[in-house]
């Protein structure tokens, strides 16, 4: 049962990614939209994402709890040393949330959709940005349980040039998916070969900033490369993203939108399978070269038994509904081009 | 303000706001969807009209109530880390299942306010219905969780180990029951008179009268039902707190000395110090009943436990005090809600009838903050009733009071937005949901 929780725990911590980094994404490329036509990318992004952006946000929930009901011990440790940027995060989340339910459900239109649009813009960067952070921390072996200070324990453990690096490539890589989730959207509309511009930019973007935390990961002293590249798997995973990377281009060209989605999502699999694989089971390594095991810090069989057998159940209810709830509006989209 | 106390006050901020977010969430889509009904059966556009501005109010208090809930979850771990370590794999039962109920509300919110003749319409309204039913389902897992804070279960603590974990019944320990039933009944009923009073302005100011009558019964007939219900269910806790945590039964009452046939105080003020309550008036021997059903029982005192398991007996008095005001009040307006409807049909039309459901907008949501209170403070100095000190369980982390002011803010305006939102949708009534009203031309928007 271990492994069903461990492997709802990583599925649910990719989709949380894919689905709620293109609902970041979404803000991040209507903040860096000209004035032109930001108004058209506003319309394609929120189709986009409004029906299913409640849902989106769900997979967070799913792994917190996962984690302080199955791995306390992990919850605990991450939620005491990164206590700064969760809750940095935490208003992200909060104010990306709330500003774009505001926008869209306000009964007027006037300059307070401008207030909120503007918090809904800078809430999707800083979110992805931290989230990448914590990412980072959590594996680069910055936190320091043995320190004595107030600055090492709880500051150093996240703030370094290594984290804020992954941060800058977390928000990229929302910036490229949301992108590449919107060409089906957009497929209809003027807007097309602005979004196809946007998709071609933040994919250089992401490889650029992808560059940057190899480089910082070098003269921070963390092994990235040979983590990465000891292991078959790791290699593997990588060479399928340069290669989907080619066939989305490929695919945009040929107008082939839903499949650039699949290959969007594909790609940020591969790109997680390589940084976490390397570790697993280990999800936190901390600065003495001691780490928390997701199998060393297993709560009680009892309760991992019922933890699995609850997401199970859940899953049988909500994904075939989740699906649904795609496919409509999926369809919608193709019979309303408007 | 010292670290312990400021995350403290940031659990019970947060705890304050996103009880009254979820309350809303949990029970206007029943309304919505009781009206959405009506609609179909009707045909009358009105009542799709209403459906459709509850519908909005839905979307944004769910919006809300679902970021402070996220808030929650990872504040639990960021204040209380070592109440989280050890309590986290014992009470997470009913959280795991709570995210199965949020994600099918979140999906079904998603169909239901984008599917406006999109899907057949009975299965559009069993969207509405579903957004309901899974949110009291998330409501009363979540209490099922706090329950467990007051009635640990389904662990053996061993020498500082908790040993045995059984996650099954850690969810059904005995508060369970008593709390959640207790809780979505308050629920319906803060909720219910809240969304009734705002209506009856409405209707006071002579606005889209029709269209206000029509969410006025709705809400007023829920909100009844709740007020009416309440009392039964608080009897049913109280008799649960006597049983589990008679300390909390002591304090609720400022009962200081242990007796047989033990009197009711109403009001009065605590004296801790001097261990006595004074200017209070009592009411022999109904104390006994209420926990024991027996007018002769015995009531155990404060005196008898030691001073430094007391918890703040003023606070939890005068919450309680609070919320069995509000309550009978509301209980009343409930009786004559039913004598106006069967009876005295004259009075349904009078200023005073619907001011009275004006002046008690607010009352329902006080009741709730109380009673929270009394459970929460009631339990102190446990967070984990008699096995871990509230104390023990705050994070090393220095300098929380200043994430707690920071939260606050941001609490204050998210209320103040809210607030500011929803009279707007209520400003565009006869713009966007009343479609009897000369104005009416929803297109307008967008």
């Amino acid at each position: 049962m271990i492994y069903v929780v461990i492997a709802f725990l990583w599925v649910s911590i990719c989709l949380y990614v894919i689905t709620g980094g293109a609902d970041f994404g979404a803000g991040i490329i209507e903040l860096f939209s000209k004035k032109s036509y930001r108004n058209q990318t506003k319309k394609i992004m929120s189709k986009s994402i409004a029906p299913i952006w409640e849902a989106n946000h769900m997979w967070l929930i799913i792994a917190v709890v996962i984690l302080f009901v199955g791995f306390p011990t992990i919850y605990t440790t991450v939620s005491t040393y990164l206590h700064i940027p969760l809750v940095l995060m935490l208003i992200g989340i909060i104010a990306r949330g709330t500003a774009f339910t505001f926008r869209n459900y306000d009964a007027v239109e006037d300059n307070w959709q401008k207030l909120y649009a503007q918090i809904f813009f800078y809430s999707s960067l800083l979110t992805p940005f931290f989230l990448g952070i914590i990412a980072a921390a959590t594996i680069s072996g910055s936190i320091d349980t043995e320190a004595k200070d107030f600055l090492s324990l709880y500051i150093f453990s996240w703030l370094n040039p290594f984290g804020v690096c992954v941060g800058f490539f977390t928000v990229s890589l929302c910036a490229y998916l949301a992108s590449l989730f919107s060409l089906h959207e957009a497929r209809f509309s003027d807007a097309l070969p602005i979004m196809k511009k946007k998709a071609r930019e933040t994919a250089i973007y992401v490889v650029v900033t992808g560059i940057l935390v190899f480089v910082s990961a070098h003269y921070s002293d963390i092994p990235l490369l040979k983590w990465i590249f000891s292991k078959a798997l790791g290699i593997i995973a990588i060479t399928l993203a340069t290669i989907s990377l080619l066939f989305t281009n490929e695919a945009i060209k040929k107008g082939h939108f839903l499949l650039v989605r699949i290959y969007g999502g594909f790609q940020i699999i591969m790109i997680l399978v390589a940084a976490t694989y390397q570790h697993n089971p280990n999800i936190i390594l901390f600065a003495n070269g001691g780490h928390l095991s997701l199998f060393d810090e297993s709560a009680a069989p009892k309760t991992i038994e019922a933890l699995g057998w609850a997401l199970l159940l859940g899953s049988i209810f909500i994904l075939p509904f989740l699906f649904y709830l795609l496919m409509s509006f999926g369809n919608q989209s193709r019979k309303d081009p408007e | 303000m010292d670290d312990f106390l400021a995350a403290r006050s940031q659990m019970a901020m947060s705890l304050g706001f996103h009880i009254i977010f979820s309350c809303v969430g949990m029970v206007m889509p029943f309304l919505m969807a009781f009206s959405h009904y009506k609609y179909l059966t009707t045909k009358d556009e009105v009542y799709k009209g209403l459906t459709k501005a509850w519908s909005k109010g839905v979307a944004i208090l769910f919006a809300t109530g679902a970021v402070s809930g996220t808030m929650l979850s990872f504040e639990l771990g960021l204040l209380w880390p070592k109440f989280m370590e050890h309590a986290g794999p014992i009470f997470g039962m009913p959280f795991s299942l709570e995210g199965t109920a949020f994600f099918i509300e979140a999906i079904a919110i998603g169909f239901f306010l984008y599917g406006w003749e999109k899907f057949n319409k009975w299965f559009h309204w069993f969207c509405g219905v579903v957004v309901g039913v899974s949110g009291l389902a998330s409501g009363i897992l979540v209490v099922a969780a706090n329950a467990w804070m007051n009635s640990p279960a389904g662990f053996d603590y061993i020498d500082g180990k908790y040993l045995n974990i059984d996650p099954i019944k850690a969810m059904f320990n005995e508060a369970w029951f008593p709390q959640a039933f207790h809780m979505t009944v308050a629920a319906f009923a803060a909720t219910g008179f809240a969304v009734a009073g705002i209506h009856a302005l409405m209707i006071l100011k002579k606005r889209n009268v029709n269209f206000h009558t029509k969410a006025f019964r709705i809400s007023a007939g829920f909100a009844i039902i709740g007020a009416l219900l309440a009392p039964i269910s608080g009897d049913v806790a109280a008799k649960s707190v006597a049983v589990r945590q008679p300390i909390k039964l002591a304090a609720m009452e400022a009962h200081f000395e242990t007796e047989k046939g033990a009197s009711f105080v109403i009001g009065g003020v605590p004296d801790e110090e001097n261990e006595q309550i004074k200017y209070a008036i009592k009411v022999p021997k109904v104390l006994s009943f209420l926990a024991w059903g027996d007018f002769d029982a015995e009531v155990k005192g404060l005196k008898d436990f030691p001073k430094d398991h007391w918890p703040p007996v003023a606070v939890v008095h005068y919450a309680f005090q609070i919320m069995i005001f509000f309550g009978s009040v509301m209980m009343l307006i409930g009786l004559i809600y039913l004598i106006a409807t069967f009876w005295k049909k004259e009075w349904l039309t009078k200023n005073w009838y619907l001011k009275m459901f004006v002046a008690a907008i607010p009352f329902g949501y006080i009741a709730l903050e109380a009673g929270w209170t009394v459970t929460e403070v009631g339990r102190q100095p446990w967070i984990i009733y008699g096995i871990m000190k509230t104390i023990d369980a705050v994070t090393p982390m220095p300098g929380i009071q200043y994430s707690f002011y920071f939260f606050t803010l941001i609490f204050i305006s998210l209320s103040l937005i809210i607030i500011f939102l929803l009279l707007r949708q209520l400003k565009m009534v006869p713009k966007l949901y009343d479609p009897t009203d000369p104005n009416y031309n929803p297109k307008n928007k967008k």
